[in-house]
């Protein structure tokens, strides 16, 4: 190994978690050590060099899109920004797949679940005008806006669903994620569903589940604060519920 | 229990504010039962109370004090966080909650000792 990557290249020391959904083992490669390598750069040269059967996803490479999350070093990372310097601890990597859910193969997760709570969360737009209809004039600076804008730029890595210990205690609990979708929606002044809205993110795995951990806002690689967007959907769950509307 | 990915200042906020709520739980059934004893045993107590004095039992009351500020000033926390508008502050708050904390119980053990 020390050959083919040349005498004088510094070398990191990588595990890799390999398996399936019944099972699986850190699995142990040498990498060549570059100049502002990535975390996806390292997974990418395992599987083009030394193991392509090493299953992985992602897609974009800068930041857009949300599919290449993984458990680097034992906290959730994007893989494609995330610098190896950054994160290398003893020149040392642990790539895993992503906590909290089901994993496919390797460092492939299915996401399914993850987006249903989306769905259970009522995270869909229902419009409350038809298209015959003026278009309705929002000023950037009102406050429902300004809590929309604050929200709306999730990518849906996941990393806040794996960072949340609520969801490893009680997997039926929607997540970070989905309650920051249902948030930009009960603040969308054109969605006419919002008492069917209030009702599904208080259910039992919902909203008041949440124990402000701030893991989700920690780890959020796009500066999303979903436990603001929590404790946003806690305040108008509790009003809606002492003036009778759920 | 303590992961990597838990390795962040609130997320220490809440693990602490969880144990003073359970060394509070505990603490409880013994605090009810030596009230008890001023109404049926009065010898009993005031033995108790004598043992109290000794100084290993103030670090102990310390202890008590620290969980039970700890948790009133965690719990004001998390009702801020939850019905008063979002602040970017929570770090701060958080330590504040166990500066004050830490205050309250070296208040105690100066005088009492």
């Amino acid at each position: 190994m020390a050959r083919r990557l040349g005498l004088h290249q510094e070398v990191l020391q990588v595990n890799v978690w390999r398996g399936n959904a019944s099972g699986g083992k850190h699995c142990h490669y040498e990498v060549p050590s570059l100049e502002s390598q990535t975390i996806l750069d390292v997974v990418t040269w395992i599987q083009r060099n030394l193991d392509p059967k090493l299953s992985y996803r992602f897609a974009c490479r800068v930041g857009m899109c949300g599919t290449c999350a993984m458990m680097v070093n034992g906290k959730p990372r994007w893989t494609c920004r995330t610098h190896v310097r950054k994160v290398l601890d003893n020149n040392t990597l642990t790539i895993e797949p992503l906590r909290n859910l089901p994993v496919i193969k390797d460092l492939a997760c299915d996401m399914s679940e993850f987006f249903d709570k989306w769905d259970r969360a009522q995270g869909r737009f229902h419009p409350s005008k038809t298209r015959s209809d003026d278009v309705v004039r929002i000023p950037p600076t009102s406050v429902h806006r300004t809590q929309v804008d604050a929200a709306i730029e999730c990518i849906n890595c996941a990393i806040c669903y794996a960072a949340c210990d609520v969801v490893q205690w009680n997997p039926d609990y929607l997540g970070p994620a989905a309650l920051n979708r249902a948030w930009t929606l009960v603040n969308d002044v054109r969605d006419n569903n919002q008492t069917v809205r209030l009702r599904a993110v208080s259910s039992d795995a919902g909203c008041h589940n949440c124990h402000s951990h701030q893991s989700c806002t920690t780890y959020c690689p796009n500066e999303i604060n979903p436990t603001a967007s929590i404790a946003g959907l806690k305040r108008a769950t509790a009003k809606a519920t002492l003036s009778g509307k759920i | 229990m303590l992961k990597p990915h838990r390795h962040h200042p609130l997320w220490f906020a809440f693990i602490v504010h969880r144990l003073s709520g359970v060394c509070l739980a505990l603490f409880l059934p013994a605090h009810f039962y030596v009230l008890g004893l001023a109404l049926n045993n009065g010898e009993s107590l005031d033995r108790f109370l004598h043992w109290t004095e000794h100084p290993l039992l103030r670090w102990v009351e310390f202890g008590l004090v620290f969980c039970l500020a700890v948790h009133m000033f965690g719990g004001v926390r998390l009702l801020a966080l939850e019905f008063m508008p979002w602040s970017p502050k929570q770090k701060t708050f958080a330590a504040l909650a166990a500066a004050l904390s830490l205050l309250v119980a070296c208040l105690f053990l100066l005088r009492a000792t």
